[in-house]
């Protein structure tokens, strides 16, 4: 078997596991590579449909392309679509000049109030361990308690494909199928499958986004990369990280894991 | 053309330089992104502390301050033969079932051992881990070689003392090399400074390390995980855990044996498929009634005798100690899922001695390994670990706490162990 379909197999298997366990379950997609890849995934997993809602969290700040290319998915796959919007938030003006502030509110707020309003008891997502430190940490089940914080000093032993189900105190469960795949990965499975993705990803003008989120919070990255393989040979000898474009995680060197604590993805 | 890829474990007591191999590994093979060695400079210069290499795997502000890995960690870096997954697993006794999660997903393990400190308590706690765990290709790192004036007769005497305890436990190891992580002796690059050793480099000897196949050689052992309509299909899901699935064949679905033949194999958009090997995710439509889950699809002519009562090594991981009184507890292998209880404690060992403890009040406390008879409600489907991995080992749950991992060591529970099961 040979690596690809190694990793297919085991999200497929954690995919199914979390189906089988929890009643409501969603999957949370950004339209990047990634969560899309995990869409697919589960299209895969349950034989050509994705039996539950896919959750779209819109801070309203997101590049056209993006909108496009996930009416355009939701159409092809027949997904069920939700989007999470802090309108609340939004209409008091919150915007990007606070990053915290703001990633918090549309983001982690617009996640918790989807997640009471529907409530689902699982949520999977589409993050890898290689691309930040805190990632690494992560579990395939990941337990969010009440004030939806992540204990992980005090992860549960996850052994052999035992998944810990849903405790009484927890609000949710993430459930993470891509733990263990690398960003080259994701693109020679892209690759592989013939999968779309949004073409932000793809090189114009000798730049190109190698992670997608805010058109305020992205900065493309210099790059001749216009296909799926000039992406892969750019990874294989590139040593620029992923996320360098991501605000998120420059602010100081403990944002992303701030924004964690306060329940981010 | 895809490169391979190995995940092994990183082991080892606290403080004998686990964080440091990492981020040495991670500079000299240019596994490093851009601009990270300096943010890891400015963030030590600004703390005040001198520039490590652990540094560089201590990702989360509680690690920096305490300076000690607490959970599992997962990073990556390439050889110029293949790509590595390293498990980074805590070395301190209270994360015991972080390093235990880690493990459980290696397929080889590095055992790194201080020269100036010698065996302590982790190292051989973490060695009875990956032995019982079934990890048989053990690296074996002695490190700090620098703190002991890169001494021939230091290296020998504390491989002596890990080698003797590595045999009781019928560890052998793949290879063993004297190291600095900090200064980078015969890490990547050979080091001068030890001319009377003329081994491999650390690097070189994760190299030598075997890709583990898939079971395919076993008997097919086929879990059912769901059970899916799909345009009016009914189809058993599940993972091919061992053996080989062929289309057409008759399984009989454990307990119970009812036996199905295997109309159809079934892929998202490959249908039809004749045959799945072990590790792969299918489908199945069977000329009758989709069993539950749990069920294991067997061949008709090899289907193994299903039991209730077993032997098992089962190692605690609650820090709330098991109690007989209280030991109503849920049993988990592969999708079998059965309510059980610890009928025996035959044999009570504290992990970081291989001592016998007193097992008389049937009590086991965290990081303990019991030797135990277990007791299902009804009757479930198991190999031994030594013939099947996938069907012998198994996790204990405690209301929704996962409490203890285990191997099936015999699968009647009667029978008397063979020697190798035991520790001498």
């Amino acid at each position: 078997m040979d690596h690809l379909t190694e990793l297919e197999n085991k999200s497929i298997y954690i995919i199914r596991e979390s189906y089988n366990q929890f009643d409501k379950i969603a999957a949370l997609w950004s339209v990047g590579k990634d969560s899309t890849t995990l869409i697919w995934l589960c299209m895969k997993a349950f034989f050509g449909q994705v039996p539950f809602p896919v959750v779209y969290i819109d801070t309203s700040f997101h590049f056209q392309e993006m909108y496009d290319f996930r009416d355009y998915c939701v159409d092809r796959w027949d997904l069920d679509l939700i989007v999470a919007r802090n309108d609340q938030a939004l209409a008091a003006g919150m915007g990007p000049e606070n990053k915290l502030e703001c990633c918090t509110a549309l983001k982690t707020q617009a996640l918790k109030d989807c997640i009471a309003q529907y409530g689902f008891e699982a949520l999977l997502l589409g993050i890898r361990r290689d691309e930040h430190g805190i990632r690494a940490k992560e579990r395939y089940f990941s337990p969010r308690d009440q004030k939806f914080q992540w204990d992980y000093e005090n992860q549960p032993p996850e052994l052999w494909d035992q998944y810990s189900a849903r405790a009484d105190e927890e609000t949710h469960i993430r459930v993470h199928p891509l733990l263990h795949w690398r960003e080259v990965d994701i693109w020679r499975y892209i690759q592989r499958e013939g999968l779309e993705v949004v073409p932000l990803y793809f090189a114009a003008d000798g730049m190109r986004y190698r992670s997608l989120g805010c058109q305020s919070c992205c900065a493309p990255v210099a790059s001749e990369a216009a296909t799926v393989d000039e992406i892969i040979a750019e990874i294989e000898t590139s040593s620029i990280a992923e996320r360098a474009g991501r605000a998120q995680d420059k602010e100081d060197a403990y944002t992303m894991q701030k924004l964690r604590a306060l329940g981010y993805m | 053309m895809q490169p391979e890829s190995l995940s092994f474990v990183l082991v080892g007591h606290v403080d004998h330089g686990k964080s440091t191999l990492i981020g040495r590994l991670l500079h000299d093979t240019n596994s490093l992104p851009d601009g990270k060695m300096e943010e890891i400079q400015e963030a030590a210069r600004a703390e005040g502390r001198e520039l490590e290499f652990g540094y560089i795997v201590d990702h989360l502000r509680e690690e920096r301050e305490r300076g000690v890995t607490i959970d599992t960690a997962q990073t990556f870096f390439s050889s110029d033969t293949r790509d590595y997954v390293i498990i980074d697993a805590p070395g301190h006794k209270q994360f015991i079932k972080n390093m235990i999660t880690g493990a459980s997903q290696a397929e080889a393990a590095v055992l790194i051992c201080s020269a100036a400190e010698g065996v302590q308590e982790q190292t051989r706690r973490h060695a009875y881990v990956i032995h019982m765990l079934g990890l048989d290709q053990v690296l074996v790192l002695y490190n700090k070689m620098d703190m002991v004036d890169y001494s021939e007769e230091r290296f020998r005497e504390v491989r002596r003392e890990l080698r003797e305890f590595l045999a009781r436990l019928g560890i052998r190891p793949t290879l063993e090399v004297p190291i600095s992580a900090s200064r980078g002796d015969n890490v990547a690059t050979r080091s001068l400074n030890m001319p009377w050793y003329d081994g491999p480099t650390a690097l070189t000897a994760l190299d030598k390390f075997r890709k583990i196949p898939p079971a395919t050689e076993k008997a097919l052992r086929f879990p059912v995980q769901d059970v899916y309509h799909v345009d009016g299909v009914e189809l058993t899901a599940g993972r091919v855990e061992s053996g080989i699935l062929r289309k057409g064949q008759t399984l009989r679905f454990m307990p119970g044996g009812r036996a199905l033949a295997v109309k159809e194999i079934r892929q998202y958009l490959s249908e039809g498929l004749p045959q799945a090997e072990a590790g792969e995710c299918v489908g199945l439509a069977l000329d009758g009634d989709a069993p539950r889950r749990g069920r294991v699809g067997c061949p008709a002519d090899d289907a193994p005798q299903p039991t209730r009562r077993f032997q098992a090594t089962i190692f605690w991981l609650s820090p709330l100690p098991f109690e007989p009184d209280r030991g109503e507890l849920t049993f988990k292998c592969a999708t079998q899922e059965e309510p059980c209880r610890i009928a025996a404690l035959r044999r009570r060992i504290d992990s970081g001695t291989l001592e016998s403890l007193d097992a008389e009040d049937g009590r086991l406390m965290e990081t303990e390994v019991g030797e135990v008879l277990l007791e299902t409600d009804e009757p479930v489907v198991l190999e031994s670990f030594y013939d099947v991995q996938e069907l012998g080992r198994f996790v204990l749950l405690r209301g929704h706490d996962v409490v203890a991992g285990g191997i099936v060591t015999h699968t009647a529970g009667d029978a008397a162990p063979a020697h190798h099961e035991t520790i001498s």
